[in-house]
């Protein structure tokens, strides 16, 4: 039985139907990556699975006594809202200090309990984030582009860590991203969404797929098509990794 | 007995609006409710006329006319309307047609200012039942549901994946509130009432570290607001509820103005 399954999904915002028969299940130790252009509803697709957004068609099955960590796209904490590092861990379950002080531990993160949150740098502040939906140990990790604002190797390093994750707890991940190249070498399935699935399947299968051709490669005038070639290349020598230690 | 000295009661239903008071403006503080709070006070001069319409218990009709007011004001937010207009014009017409409702009762013109900036010393031993009745209430509610309030205050998304449904939290702030606004009329009236829950959190901000802290200074700083602005009033002659908004202004200038002074220093 899959972790997570989603069938005939439909999510209206408004007037506007931002997703209509999305279709997709998640196995355990799965890592999927969502790609697709702004507005094509990758946001809302993740909100829609942890119930965040109605549905207007469709439903969306988990497996009993599912345990989900979500990362969110970028969580502003509001100034008057004091958050030191081992408090935001501490939600919204208490902990004794020793399974903070290890969950920082594992996150690669020095001692930052009585740190501010607003104080963090941003890769601190990520890796903080996921600390925290590691907490419980979940089935299924979803991170909704959780690299944003991170530079070339600050995000190449947190899918260091994702992949790390997935080996060390064996959680399925789900996550939405716009760092094709990096992203796809990364990834076990790949599903391009533009309102609907456009395509899904093996990183290279969907690279080389009419549909994602289509939505990357027309109107960017190159820019995405040399990541394309790029991550293609790689694929072709068989080296997964093999663009992450050069940037 | 104690609660004879009409001081002593004065005193007691000022710690009492304090205490409840104080934790729950920090939520309003940290979602930024700061006009929601006022809009659900102004309402409260509504159920104030009702109730004295319809010869019912003040503490009732405020109740009411708050919760109803807050709940519409709940239910509009994140529908596309531009909040603040919204608000603006909710709070100070609720307040007019209460206003204007209380004008048309013969008798009841002469109390309107007690309504509107409190009437402390006035507290009977019926009303502090019911002041602390509603404190304890509004502190019970507020530990009972503290996780998940923050959660939901931190990102309604994060509390969604955690099963925790962000509209029951904004529900259970929502009921706080006008408990709150209901029983704190009597004390500052209902013009100074968002005072009362924004600006002990406001001070309480540069001396706290987490969350709990915040809450825990704010309480403090509210409940020496109370003290200290009842104290002032019976030696200056000023009116009390006022006063007791002065006094916290002023520890508020006092906390902010050491923040930066202590900023100053440390470089």
């Amino acid at each position: 039985m899959p972790l997570i399954a989603a069938t005939g999904l439909a999510v209206r915002l408004g007037r506007h139907e931002v997703l209509h028969d999305v279709s997709l299940s998640l196995e355990r130790g799965e890592i999927v990556t969502i790609v697709g252009p702004n507005g094509s509803g990758k946001s809302t697709l993740l909100r829609a699975l942890i119930g965040a957004v109605p549905l207007s068609r469709g439903h969306v099955r988990r497996a009993p006594g599912l345990r989900i960590g979500y990362v969110p796209q970028r969580l502003h904490i509001d100034p008057t809202l004091p958050m030191t590092v081992m408090r935001f861990l501490a939600l919204p379950r208490r902990r004794a200090p020793g399974a903070l002080r290890a969950a920082l531990d594992r996150a690669g993160l020095p001692d930052l309990r009585h740190r501010q949150m607003a104080d963090l740098s941003g890769g601190q502040f990520q890796r903080v984030l996921l600390a925290r939906a590691l907490m419980d140990g979940p089935d299924l990790l979803i991170l909704d582009e959780a690299t944003q604002g991170l530079d070339q190797p600050g995000s190449a390093a947190f899918y260091r860590r994702i992949e790390e994750v997935r080996q060390d707890m064996g959680c399925a991940v789900l996550m939405v991203s716009h760092e094709l190249h990096v992203v796809m070498s990364a990834s076990d399935r790949v599903i391009c969404l533009n309102g609907h699935v456009c395509c899904e399947g093996h990183p290279e299968i969907v690279a080389q797929a009419e549909e994602y051709r289509a939505l990357f490669g027309t109107g960017t005038h190159g820019a995405l098509a040399l990541y394309r070639h790029e991550h293609s290349h790689s694929h072709d020598h068989d080296h997964p990794h093999s663009h992450e230690p050069a940037e | 007995m104690i609660l004879d000295d009409f001081l002593v009661r004065a005193a007691l239903a000022g710690l009492g609006v304090a205490l409840a008071a104080a934790p729950l403006g920090s939520f309003v503080v940290w979602r930024r409710m700061a006009y929601f709070g006022d809009a659900t006070a102004h309402a409260a001069i509504l159920g104030v006329a009702l109730a004295l319409a319809f010869d019912a218990s003040i503490f009732a009709g405020a109740l009411v006319m708050s919760l109803v007011m807050a709940s519409t004001v709940s239910s509009l937010a994140g529908r596309g309307f531009a909040m603040d207009t919204l608000l603006g014009v909710l709070a100070h017409s609720a307040l007019a047609f209460g206003l204007v409702g209380v004008s048309f009762l013969s008798g009841v013109r002469i109390d309107l200012m007690a309504y509107l900036f409190g009437d402390i010393l006035a507290v009977s031993r019926g009303d502090l039942a019911v002041i602390w009745g509603g404190a304890v209430g509004v502190v019970a509610l507020l530990v009972w549901r503290w996780q998940a309030l923050l959660t939901a205050t931190l990102s309604p998304d994060l509390a969604w994946s955690e099963g925790i449904d962000p509209r029951r939290e904004q529900m259970v702030l929502t009921l706080a509130l006008a408990l709150v606004v209901a029983v704190a009329i009597k004390v500052v009236g209902v013009l100074l009432i968002a005072a009362m829950l924004i600006v002990p959190a406001a001070a309480a901000r540069p001396l706290s570290a987490t969350p709990e802290r915040m809450a825990m200074i704010a309480m403090a700083i509210a409940s020496a607001a109370a003290l200290g602005g009842l104290a002032a009033s019976f030696r200056l002659d000023t009116p009390t509820g006022p006063t007791i908004v002065c006094v916290a202004a002023l520890l508020f200038a006092l906390t902010m103005t050491g923040k930066n002074l202590s900023g100053i220093i440390g470089k």
